[in-house]
């Protein structure tokens, strides 16, 4: 039977079964504007290809990583000093989940800035939001598993900011400990969360996000109209120009944790002093800061309690940005809505700033 | 019949995740109620020193002021729940989180603490230090 026909069978086999052609023609006419702000539409991709290193790298990690409190320091120096390439996997597994975090926070300010959360693509904010926030608790979580004295003591700051809300607080602290002490059990809780409810949850929600931005097509900015842009085939001239992207993440990966490689840190030990210089993840420093400088009784209410209420807030109306970034008559209040996220974004990194430097 | 079958399937979603919800909350596990430690001798500390106590589960700062002084506190921050240490030179408490300062009376002298720390009482019988809680 000659080569061709051979193919040609197959490829009938193929598509009676899983009907490709299907989605041949999806691909085939998926467009993505071209504009002067291009660029940002990249971004998205970028934090899904994080995304599947994070999944790829940390399914390495387990092999050898043991979640007990006189084992997982232990386990992660192992890997860190005996198991070939293990410098390698567990530096790109920590490098890549806070560029992950950077492009996500990246990817959402260009969504503000290029208005792309307008009807009818709310529900992509929405379910992007909650997409960050789970890349965040990845983070919160993964950063306790190696068991070192700045996460220990991080994550029993940030447990303790999560029981000072009140009615729910302490049930909240609880929940997150899995005791009243950050401890074994919080060890045991945080590996769980991080390497199945969280990302069981995630592929889920990131398959809701992609589903909706493949059926409402990429938007393009208010000011330039239905028909102005341009546009470019996705496949396969978008689709190899992310990919070219994807490459550029990765050798800045490989670069980082060739030169960087990531720290261990001293092990944790619950009766010594916390260290100066604890401070969290650098994508939770501007709230962190931002507690630091409240004094301790607003108002008669402490100050806490006055900082969380404020990021409750602040947070709420940042979701619910699609709704009051509409006026009366339906159209986009681009300039308010633009000024706004360049607010927000000063404060995010200024702050950032003043807790990394201060 | 919309209403029973709604009904119904609502309760039984409700019954699943009741006990879930109740899993998820970690039982709690008795204390053993530590009320006084063993914390040393009294010539394991220099004056104006400090060192870290084991009372029960969690950790308490027992600090020398002077030749007969001495002071004996929870360790725990009452801001967020970090480890404090003795500052020497600056002869206070010192919690490096957020730079909360307490003084020896373990009374919040600066930053975001809001409370002062829990104080023990220290008996000193022969060359044994025995850390205690307030009744
Ligand atoms: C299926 C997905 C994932 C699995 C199976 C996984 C697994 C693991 C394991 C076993 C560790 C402990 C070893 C170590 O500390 O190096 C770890 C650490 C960590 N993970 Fe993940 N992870 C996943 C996804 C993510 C994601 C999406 C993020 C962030 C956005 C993330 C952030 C972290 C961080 C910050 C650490 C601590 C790194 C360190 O200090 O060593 N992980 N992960
Ligand atoms: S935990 Fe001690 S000052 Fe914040």
């Amino acid at each position: 039977m000659p080569a061709a026909e051979t193919k040609t069978r197959v490829a009938n086999w193929l598509e009676e079964r899983l009907g490709l052609a299907a989605v041949r023609e999806l691909m085939a006419h998926k467009t993505v504007p071209v504009h002067s702000s291009s660029l940002w539409y990249y971004f998205g991709g970028i934090t899904l290809f994080l995304f599947g290193i994070q999944v790829a790298t940390g399914m390495l990690l387990m092999l050898y990583y043991r979640a007990t409190t006189t084992e997982a320091y232990e386990s992660v120096q192992f890997i860190m000093t005996r198991v070939e390439f293990g410098w390698l996997i567990r530096s790109i597994h920590s490098w890549a989940a806070n560029l992950m975090i950077f492009t996500a926070f990246v990817h959402m300010f260009s969504v503000v800035f290029l208005h792309s959360y307008r009807r009818p693509r709310e529900m992509t904010w929405w379910s992007g939001i909650v997409l960050l926030g789970l890349a965040m608790a990845f983070g919160f979580s993964g950063y306790l598993l190696p068991w070192n004295k700045v996460s220990y003591f991080a994550t029993k700051v940030g447990a303790d900011v999560a029981s000072s809300i009140p009615w729910m607080g302490q049930a909240l602290g609880r929940f997150l400990r899995g005791g009243e002490d950050v401890a074994g059990a919080t060890l045991t809780r945080f590996f769980a969360f991080h390497v199945v409810i969280l990302p069981a949850t995630t592929i889920f929600l990131l398959l809701f996000h992609l589903v909706l931005v493949q059926k409402h097509g990429m938007s393009t900015p208010p000011w330039i109209g239905v028909n102005g842009a341009r546009q470019m085939p996705f496949f396969p001239n978008f689709f190899l120009r992310e990919l070219m992207a994807w490459y550029g993440a990765l050798a800045l990966l490989g670069v980082l944790a060739a030169l960087v490689p990531w720290e261990l840190g001293e092990k944790a030990d619950p009766f010594a002093p916390a260290p100066a210089g604890i401070r969290p993840e650098w994508y939770f420093l501007a709230e962190f800061y931002t507690l630091k400088l409240i004094p301790n009784h607003v108002l008669g209410i402490e100050g806490e309690l006055m900082g969380i209420f404020g990021f409750a807030l602040l947070a709420l109306w940042w979701v619910l940005l699609p709704l009051w970034a509409v006026n009366r008559n339906g159209m986009i209040r681009v300039r308010l809505v633009t000024g706004i996220g360049v607010l927000l974004m000063a404060y995010l990194i200024t702050f950032s700033l003043l807790g990394y430097f201060l | 019949m919309n209403w029973l079958l709604g009904g119904g399937f609502t309760g039984s979603v409700l019954s699943f995740l009741y006990p879930v919800l109740r899993f998820v909350n970690p039982p709690a596990v008795p204390e053993a109620s530590v009320n006084e430690v063993n914390a040393g001798k009294v010539a394991e500390l220099k004056p104006n020193s400090a060192k870290m106590v084991k009372f029960g589960a969690r950790p308490a700062l027992l600090i020398r002021v002077n030749e007969t002084e001495w002071r004996a506190f929870s360790a725990i921050c009452t801001h967020l729940n970090c480890t404090v240490q003795f500052h020497e030179a600056k002869h206070q408490i010192w919690c490096a989180c957020h730079n909360g300062l307490y003084d020896l009376n373990g009374q919040v002298v600066s930053g975001p603490p809001p409370k002062p720390l829990e104080e023990f009482a220290v008996h000193i019988r022969g060359e044994e230090i025995v850390i205690a809680r307030r009744a």
